[in-house]
């Protein structure tokens, strides 16, 4: 019997196979078919644009001293809030640093922020969601405790966490992605479960399959591209909530010329040189948006059910 | 406008629908592509006429072209007419169109569960119905909703007037559907598989009360179904469609006892009858021995009303040796539990399950996985019975990598298993999507298979699948019988299924035995009122496809 | 429904005593001297050893929690490190300021997110929903000080009509009282609109796929007929969902909004006690918001039953 040539999705025909095979959709199964969808929606203009920035944000990280910079900590108080000139591209602040130098070198440490917080978090966040989803005693535990966490606002957790144990860029960083864990958690652990009376699944346990393996192999795997998702808007939150706690006096020391440190420096002088405050906030806000821009097209392209939940 | 019951009465001899050559196309679509082709058909007042093809065929896309409900931004109507009543509702705008509806054409469909809007008492529902079309006043609605809900015989009408959706059983919801649809006396009925998702109990019922009512208002009928037991019993003319094309029209008679089209034969033939084959009693050793087997599932809560759901209660059955035991039964009826039970995916809550000696039930860990070996499943719908993101080869070969075998030899056994269901053994590199349903099923048997396992545990396998592909995998299923000697537990909710693969069947209800026996004599013969009730309430009992003829009288 | 209603208040119980034990937890599994934490740098060692007898640590901890408990929920958390006011009372000075704010901002923001939303799924894929979609990533995507800085500076600064920072008690008058309060809102509403215009979008939009809006034009229901009763009524619980959980970043919003415009808040409160490490300050405030979040949930849960049938048990 020849295999299925029927070009036309089952949606189009508004048939239901007899009995009802939910959410069936022929080819987006294929991991190949997803990075095609996902290549075809970049060409498009917002993703287009935003995968550019990104890559142009990415490229003043690394190249940061090749870029006219100086040293970015220097102070030179005879050049204090001096407005933009030749010297100095964006001005100084009120310490006679160089503005332009401070926010290119802010870059390196708002990626950093943001990648290490959507990495531990999908990582953490993977792990104790599929001791949860999996091991029915631990699940009540968990969850209570994550429920826990998710009742405390995420910025007043940040800044416990970070005026206890000092501000370092290691305790802002993991002080940035606890909060961000629980909902990986509650993510990974509904996949899970939903994935668990799938009949493959249940073929595999009667086949012999051994619980690591029946993680691994069959389960897990449904988790990548919802968490690669979440990723991407942990990526973004990480470096608002890193830019909001360095504002409040919460972040990084005040060395660091991380855009928030920036910013928060510049607040007493706003009336006199906005700039301060301005130049770094629209360009952290255009890196955030990037991302958010980023992950609406990867999930668009990862599973178009998903997209039109959120 | 009143469009009201007491239209003038129609000329008898002028067809109430007539489809006139329509095409249904994808929108948007590079090249032309159509889903439904040329279709043309009529159906007269207070005729019944049955539409039946496989998935794919288009009639469900041709009900919906009726009703000018195609999901616009995929599909389109691209040519030829729909006169109902001698009016184009293709060339009908918005407006006519919702005028129409309700009044002059309903339509039922197929999932009574999620029909209905889950926030609004049913009573509301159906009085909008009136609302929109008709300038009653409230009170007036109100008996007259209540007199539809009397006339599709729902007990207690004003307390379901009151209720809500999730508060009724399927079959009431049906019937609430049903309400809506011919309150205001259409003259066309169109009803999409409207009884598939029920019980055969609650099907006969919705079935007869549908006739009722087309005999009551003289409507016209087009009925859409896949299952040719319906059709044998309620269908006065006949649309066979396949692929989007029309196939075949003609009366009944005609095309049950002789279908001009190969495809039409193919189809009525592939319907196994009710009556099964005279078959040698099974002789042999026990290979599954069920004792007192018990699952009751309770629920926890902290505050009182912890329900407890007893799923099967004391059920002994057994199977030897090559002998397909068949346990047959109606949804909540607890043959799937029994099912998992005995593969072990549920733990019974008590009794024993033994497997050529050895009690599945007791066993764990390293003896429970020895014993997998032995008793492999098949599952119901084969789109989610393989890993979509593995090889079709490394699925198969998953349980022979478990137990140690090395790849390579795995992979020449995947071969060889493909050809035994009937695949190119080369496709063992292919991902699953790229199978159809019926393929994917037998994918599923191969990989059951590749354990030689004694006992072979079948839940519904062929109910999600086209009746000529279930022929097929039936087929096949007795074809690896004959040669390996497998006993099989086959769950199904179909009779026709049972009567044609089983040996032996069981009867349960509400998670009991009812009736237990040899297949001749339990459906022949059947001693307990309830399986008479079921067998009773298959339709198209009195037909015998494969013969193209009516059955003998006993 | 009561019954229903009685198991959602209950359930707040563990939740409460959970965030409870994490705050609990987070100061006496950081490393060092929880005491000298406490006490500052400039304790005395004599000090440090008083504290260490206020605060139990010679105990075994699970009674230090149950002590500290026990003080939680007589009212009494503590007394602030540098003012030695009791925190009870520094929080009732200060909650005015922040309630105003931020009752101001969720009027505002359901009144305008919602019909965004609404508008946005009515009009799908058309130039205004592809517009409403765009602000809303744009809203989310912008830091609330960075919003707050630019409303000053078109506003305040460059036309000049509203005054830059400062707070007046509604006392004072009702439209001095609002005049300072516009732009905080506006500036703290753009990330709560714009997520909630969203998810009232989606939302909707997936209840348009469902049977029972086919089955509603099948009965020849005007469209617009079946968009306001059909859809809108099923898509209120998802809807009503996200406005209790985007009050969780109403929270976080507060603080820094109140940073910006000079409000004498609990935010402010907030980032002074971080400054000063006045740690009995920060840990009554996490408390506070925690209920206040856990509460508005409750709500929302009770809400639920006046929308969707089912959930009455």
């Amino acid at each position: 019997m020849p295999a299925n040539g029927n070009p036309i999705p089952a949606e189009a025909l508004r048939e239901k196979p007899l009995e009802t095979a939910p959410g069936r959709q022929p080819g987006i199964d294929s991991a190949a078919s997803a990075l095609a969808h996902f290549k075809r929606t970049l060409r498009r203009g917002p993703a287009l644009a935003a995968v550019l920035l990104l890559a142009v944000v990415v490229g003043v990280a690394f190249c940061a001293p090749l870029l006219g910079t100086t040293d970015p900590i220097a102070i030179n108080p005879a050049l204090r809030l001096k407005l933009p000139s030749h010297e100095h591209w964006l001005g100084t602040d009120a310490y006679g640093r160089d503005v332009y130098s401070r926010v290119m070198y802010g870059s390196r440490i708002s990626l950093i922020v943001g990648l290490g917080a959507a990495l531990m978090g999908v990582a953490v966040g993977l792990l104790i969601g599929v001791i949860a989803g999996y091991i029915r005693l631990a699940d009540a535990v968990l969850m209570r405790v994550m429920d826990g966490l998710m009742a405390i606002p995420g910025i007043l957790l940040a800044i416990a966490l970070v005026s206890l144990s000092g501000a370092s860029l290691f305790t802002v960083l993991v002080a940035i992605t606890i909060p961000e864990i629980p909902r990986v958690v509650r993510l990974v652990r509904g996949v899970i479960l939903s994935v668990r009376s799938e009949p493959y699944v249940e073929a595999a346990i009667s086949l012999g399959t051994r619980v690591p393996t029946l993680l691994l192999r069959h389960m897990v795997p449904n988790t990548v591209p919802p968490l690669v998702v979440q990723g991407t808007y942990i990526f973004a939150s990480a470096i608002l909530t890193e830019a909001i706690l360095s504002f409040l006096g919460a972040g990084l020391p005040p060395e660091n010329s991380s855009w928030g440190n920036i910013m928060a420096e510049g607040r007493m002088y706003f009336q006199l040189r906005p700039g301060l405050i301005l130049y770094p906030g629209i360009l952290l806000s255009l890196t955030v948006l990037s991302v958010n821009v980023l992950g609406d097209a990867l999930r668009d392209a990862l599973d178009p059910r998903l997209a039109r939940r959120l | 406008m009143s469009m009201e019951t007491d239209s003038p009465p129609m000329d008898k001899s002028t067809p109430v629908l007539i489809i006139d050559n329509l095409s249904v196309r994808v929108v948007g679509a590079q090249a032309v592509q159509y889903v439904a082709e040329n279709i043309s058909f009529e159906v007269k007042s207070g005729e019944t006429l049955c539409v039946v093809g496989e998935s794919g065929s288009g009639k469900s896309v041709t009900a919906l072209s009726v009703m000018g409900l195609l999901p616009k931004e995929s599909l389109e109507a691209s040519g030829g007419a729909i006169l109902v009543e001698g009016e184009n509702v293709l060339t009908a705008g918005q407006k006519r169109l919702r005028e129409l509806r309700a009044t002059r054409m309903a339509m039922v469909f197929q999932e009574p569960m999620t029909a209905l809007n889950p926030v609004e008492p049913v009573g509301k529902q159906i009085d909008e119905v009136l609302r929109v079309h008709t300038p009653l006043s409230k009170t007036e609605r109100r008996e007259r909703v209540l007199a539809m809900l009397d006339s599709v015989h729902l007990p207690e009408v004003k307390r379901i007037y009151d209720a809500y959706p999730h508060q009724l059983s399927g079959g009431q919801r049906q019937r609430i559907v049903i309400s809506m649809a011919l309150i205001l006396g259409p003259r066309l009925l169109i009803a999409d598989e409207p009884t598939t998702a029920l019980d055969v109990t609650t099907q006969k019922q919705i079935l007869s009360l549908i006739r009722e009512l087309r005999e009551k208002q003289n409507t016209a009928v087009m009925f859409i179904t896949h299952d040719f037991g319906v059709v044998a019993e309620i269908a006065d003319r006949i649309v066979v469609m396949n692929r989007g094309r029309v196939v075949e029209v003609g009366r009944r008679e005609d095309i049950l006892s002789g279908p001009r089209q190969p495809y039409t034969r193919m189809l009525v033939s592939s319907v196994p009858s009710l009556i099964p084959r005279k078959r040698s009693a099974p002789a042999g050793e026990i290979v599954l021995d069920v004792a007192g087997l018990a699952k009751i599932f309770s629920e926890v809560r902290i505050f009182g009303r912890g329900r407890t759901v007893t799923a099967a209660e004391e059920v002994n059955l057994n199977i030897r040796r090559g002998e397909v035991v068949g346990v047959v039964g109606e949804s909540g009826s607890g043959k799937s539990t029994v099912a998992r039970c005995v593969v072990r995916l549920v733990n019974p809550t008590s009794g024993a399950i033994r497997i050529k000696g050895c009690d599945i039930a007791q066993a764990a860990g390293r003896g429970l996985r020895r014993l997998r070996r032995h008793i492999q499943i098949v599952f119901q719908d084969p789109y989610r019975s393989i890993n979509p993101r593995r090889r079709v080869g490394d699925s198969i070969i998953e349980g022979l990598i478990n137990f140690g075998t090395p790849r390579n030899q795995a992979l020449g056994k995947a071969r060889g298993l493909l050809r035994v269901v009937g695949l190119d053994p080369d496709v063992i590199q292919r991902y699953p999507h790229q199978f159809s349903g019926g393929e994917r099923q037998r994918i599923c048997i191969a990989r059951a298979l590749a354990l030689d396992p004694d006992i072979l545990v079948a839940d519904e396998p062929v109910s999600s699948l086209d009746v000529s592909v279930q022929a097929q995998v039936l087929k096949l299923r007795e074809e690896i019988r004959d040669r390996t000697g497998i006993a099989v537990l086959f769950i199904t909710h179909d009779l026709r299924v049972a009567a044609q693969v089983c040996d032996t069947i069981v009867v349960m209800q509400r998670g009991r035995i009812v009736e237990a026996g040899p297949a001749e004599q339990v459906l022949t013969g059947p001693r307990q009122e309830y399986t008479r009730a079921l067998i009773n309430a298959a339709p198209g009992r009195y037909w015998d496809f494969q013969n193209f003829r009516p059955l003998p009288p006993s | 429904m009561l019954a229903y209603i009685a198991r959602r208040l209950l359930a707040t119980v563990p939740v409460m005593g959970m965030v409870a034990a994490i705050v609990f937890a987070i100061l006496r599994l950081t490393p060092g001297d929880p005491a000298a934490i406490i006490a500052g740098d400039a304790a005395t060692p004599a000090q440090l050893e008083l504290i260490r007898r206020h605060m139990g640590l010679d105990q075994p901890i699970h009674v230090q929690f149950l002590l500290w408990l026990g003080q939680l929920v007589r009212g009494d958390l503590g007394l602030s490190l540098i003012s030695n006011v009791p925190v009870m009372g520094m929080i009732a000075d200060r909650i005015g300021p922040s309630l105003a704010l931020g009752l101001s901002t969720i009027v505002f923001t359901v009144i305008i997110a919602i019909p965004l939303g609404v508008i946005a799924a009515w009009r799908r894929g058309t130039l205004v929903d592809r517009a409403v979609m765009a602000f809303s990533v744009f809203g989310f995507s912008v830091p609330v000080f960075v919003t707050g800085y630019l409303l000053i500076f078109f506003f305040a600064i460059g036309l000049g009509w509203f005054p830059v920072q400062g707070y007046k008690p509604l006392a004072g008058g009702f439209w001095p009282f609002y005049q300072r309060l516009i732009l905080p809102t506006l500036a703290l509403s753009t990330i709560y609109v714009a997520l909630i215009a969203r998810i009232t979008r989606t939302s909707i939009l997936d209840v348009m796929d469902e049977d029972y809006i086919r089955t509603a034009r099948a009965k020849g229901v005007k469209e617009s007929t079946v968009f306001m009763r059909h859809a809108l009524r099923n898509a209120a619980v998802p809807i009503a969902t996200i406005v209790g959980i985007g009050m969780a970043m109403l929270i976080s919003g507060v603080v820094v909004t109140e940073s910006v415009f000079n409000i004498p808040g609990l935010g402010r409160l907030v980032v002074e006690a971080v400054l000063a490490r006045d740690y009995p300050v920060i840990q009554g405030l996490i408390l506070l918001f925690s209920l206040i979040y856990i509460l508005i949930n409750l709500a929302v849960d009770i809400l639920y039953t006046v929308f969707d049938p089912r959930i009455r048990y």
